[in-house]
């Protein structure tokens, strides 16, 4: 585990032509503490990751966890307390099982022992029952997110011959969700350097200027939440939205970095995150329209679905958009043209948002 | 900087609490610290809270939490899986930005659950400590002896913080552990020895309960607070883990946390320090340059006397901020610890104006 973290902490470093003494604090993210079996293992850590006589900060915001703590390093440093955060997240799941890890019974109250998927699927069947969306519109998501991930060699999942016929034929777990709709299990890390304005000036190498940050919680349930277009994510949004000066995200991004652990995600998330009228967001991804050739590329990197460490998740998805502005996104570079991508994550049972967005200019204002 | 300040703290604690989950611990507790803060919750800016999923007995402890808050329509929120101190000092930093302008914080937990001493082991590295499963007071004895050892503090002089404790906890309404009577000869004679050398009386009683604070900068906490207690100094600092690689008789990221705070910039009338066991609160009395004859330490009896996990450390700065608040302390510190053998170190400097 501190090989893990600290493999990526090393890179990020390098990338930023830093050294540890160049880091002000260290800000680590992860989903719950159980996937690994070690209680707040940032004080475990802390050696690993460069943070001894530093402040060290520890995140914990379900999945949105890795996009969370991204704003959370990042605010550190427009509140002008630091100038250079450390900001890492990960999860090891190869040290136990997250669909059991999820399932723990808690102490007053009724066991749910779903998982993820089992909790997940009726949300999507009754998305599909609003849209009247095909049924094979999470297939489509499945293959294309396998085929993107073929050319980023940091995948989890390399599937070269991926296909619809193949996802249809993977086994049913909880309808409508098959094998291949859903998101691996994986060990991974993320780390990013965040640095203030003088900071990023002074780099040598590109910058993903942070253009808009925002957050947003709901209750797990209260009389009129819509868990398929939660209103959480819609607020987020907006907020973020406003703050970027994005008006049409479908022309404003030349890519999204979206959390999508079943393929179903991205049609619901292309309508709560407004690159659609809701309704329509599986149009878009039956036409094409979110495929690496497509006019909003989702996912380029292959998204959730073909690597989940989840802690990390949110994070890879902030870092991959970051990636894709400062033209580092190599095999699996978008063109830019806006210059501008969106980091999103959410969390629990879709109740947790964060996203981002970066620019490879500085933002005017 | 913007000045920040403490407007209004409310907290609970008792030794087990049988009838209650924890979001029914917490809303009460959240209640009153709204109510006392005169914000309206719908205008307050951010909310952050400190839970741990070990102690809740599942994951995403904090989800609890989000609902005890009410949180529609959607709000500002984050959790850290920490001491709610460190929630605090979150919530500090976003009012930094200018985002926004007050914050509600908290911390909770339900220690009763379990058995914290037993179950904290799993803080430890998985690798080569875990194994041998030292209990958390097996590792703060480690810590003790060295101590001991180093300064030549007795058994007697931990017995002595341990009953001051206990008589000081008189003066909270939410003490689980208090005794108007508690003197030392009457603990090194009667409380049994746990993890030698330390004794049941030198140890945090297990407490289930909440703690919630509300921060506001500037104007906003002069509007609400007729005294509020400002942040003047605000840091906190990590050392490794392993026990043989840092000197374990003293807290040197408390001391450096300390420094950066501009603790001994003036003089201090109170300190609330996160002392879980007796000898600790030697440790930080020393790491933190506090002169225990000019400046009240624990006058609330501090963790010994009652110590909600993941809230207790909240507490010190809200016992500050009372005191400064109440008019009977100008500037105070509070020290707020996590992880084995005071392993991170959060120091908080209280003012009032």
């Amino acid at each position: 585990m501190a090989g893990l973290v600290r493999e990526a902490a090393v890179e990020a470093l390098a990338d930023a032509n830093m050294t540890w003494d160049d880091i002000d604090a260290v800000v680590v993210g992860k989903a719950p503490d159980m996937f690994e079996g070690i209680a707040m293992p940032e004080l475990y850590l802390a050696d690993a990751l460069g943070a001894v006589g530093k402040p060290m900060m520890r995140v914990h915001t379900a999945g949105s966890v890795g996009g969370s703590t991204a704003i959370v390093a990042t605010k550190l440093v427009t509140s002008g307390v630091h100038e250079r955060v450390l900001t890492v997240a990960f999860e090891k799941q190869s040290e136990s099982n997250a669909t059991w890890g999820l399932s723990v019974s808690q102490p007053f109250n009724a066991a749910l022992a779903s998982g993820a998927g089992g909790y997940f699927a009726p949300i999507i069947r009754s998305y599909i029952e609003r849209s009247g969306a095909p049924r094979n519109t999470g297939h489509i998501v499945a293959v294309k997110d396998r085929k993107n991930a073929l050319r980023n060699p940091r995948a989890h999942l390399h599937i070269p011959d991926i296909s619809l016929e193949m996802v249809e034929a993977s086994p049913l777990l909880w309808d409508p969700i098959r094998y291949l709709d859903t998101c691996p299990s994986s060990d991974g890390a993320m780390a990013l350097v965040i640095g203030s304005e003088a900071v990023a000036d002074a780099s040598k190498g590109p910058v993903a200027w942070v253009h808009g940050m925002a957050m947003r919680s709901e209750p797990t349930m209260f009389a009129h939440r819509d868990a398929v277009n939660p209103i959480a994510g819609r607020e987020c949004a907006k907020d973020l939205y406003a703050q970027a000066g994005i008006s049409d995200p479908r022309k404003d991004f030349d890519a999204a970095e979206v959390y999508v652990p079943f393929s179903w995600y991205e049609p619901m998330w292309l309508e709560n995150l407004g690159f659609c009228a809701e309704g329509d967001g599986w149009k878009l991804t039956q036409e094409g329209v979110t495929a690496a050739d497509g006019d909003i590329p989702w996912n380029p990197s292959g998204g959730v679905l073909s690597s989940n460490p989840i802690g990390a998740s949110g994070m890879i998805r902030f870092g991959e958009a970051a990636q894709q502005v400062r033209g580092r996104g190599g095999d699996y570079q978008v063109e830019l043209k806006t210059g501008r991508a969106l980091g999103h994550a959410y969390g629990g049972g879709s109740q947790f948002f964060s996203m981002w967005v970066v620019g490879s200019q500085k933002p005017q204002n | 900087m913007r000045n920040v300040g403490v407007i209004s703290y409310a907290t609970s604690a008792v030794a087990r609490d049988v009838v209650h989950n924890e979001i029914e611990i917490i809303v009460p507790v959240l209640g009153e610290a709204i109510e006392r803060s005169t914000i309206p919750k719908a205008d307050i800016g951010f909310v952050c809270s400190g839970s741990l999923d070990y102690l809740f007995g599942g994951p995403f402890a904090f989800v609890a939490g989000v609902d005890a808050v009410g949180a529609v329509p959607p709000i500002r929120e984050s959790h850290v899986e920490m001491d709610g101190a460190w929630a605090l000092y979150e919530a500090w930093c976003y009012i930094q930005t200018g985002e926004v302008d007050s914050a509600l914080i908290y911390g909770f937990s339900k220690g009763s659950s379990g058995d914290p001493l037993e179950l904290l082991t799993v803080q430890t590295d998985p690798y080569y400590t875990v194994p041998l499963w030292p209990s958390m007071s097996d590792m703060a004895a480690l810590q003790a002896r060295a101590f001991m050892h180093r300064t030549g503090a007795t058994e007697r002089d931990l017995a002595e913080v341990a009953a001051r404790a206990q008589r000081n906890g008189m003066s909270i309404d939410y003490a689980v552990r208090a005794d108007a009577n508690a003197n030392a000869d009457a603990l090194l004679s009667g409380s049994p020895l746990v993890s030698d050398p330390l004794r049941e009386s030198d140890i945090f009683p297990v407490s289930d309960g909440a703690t919630v604070i509300v921060i506001a900068a500037d104007d906003v906490a002069r509007k609400h607070c007729a005294r509020p207690a400002w942040i003047r100094g605000f840091d906190h600092r990590i050392d490794p883990m392993g026990f043989g690689v840092r000197d374990l008789s003293r807290v040197a990221s408390a001391t450096k946390a300390a420094q950066k705070a501009n603790v001994s910039a003036g003089s201090l009338d109170i300190a609330e320090l996160h002392a879980q066991f007796s000898h600790e609160e030697l440790m930080l009395v020393e790491a933190l340059g506090i002169d225990p004859t000019k400046t009240s330490v624990n006058p609330s009896g501090g963790p010994l006397a009652a110590n909600v996990l993941m809230g207790a450390g909240l507490n010190r700065i809200g016992e500050v901020a009372n005191a400064i608040t109440a008019g009977g302390a100008n500037r105070g510190v509070a020290h707020v610890s996590s992880g084995p053998c005071l392993q991170q170190n959060l120091v908080c400097v209280l003012e009032g104006e």
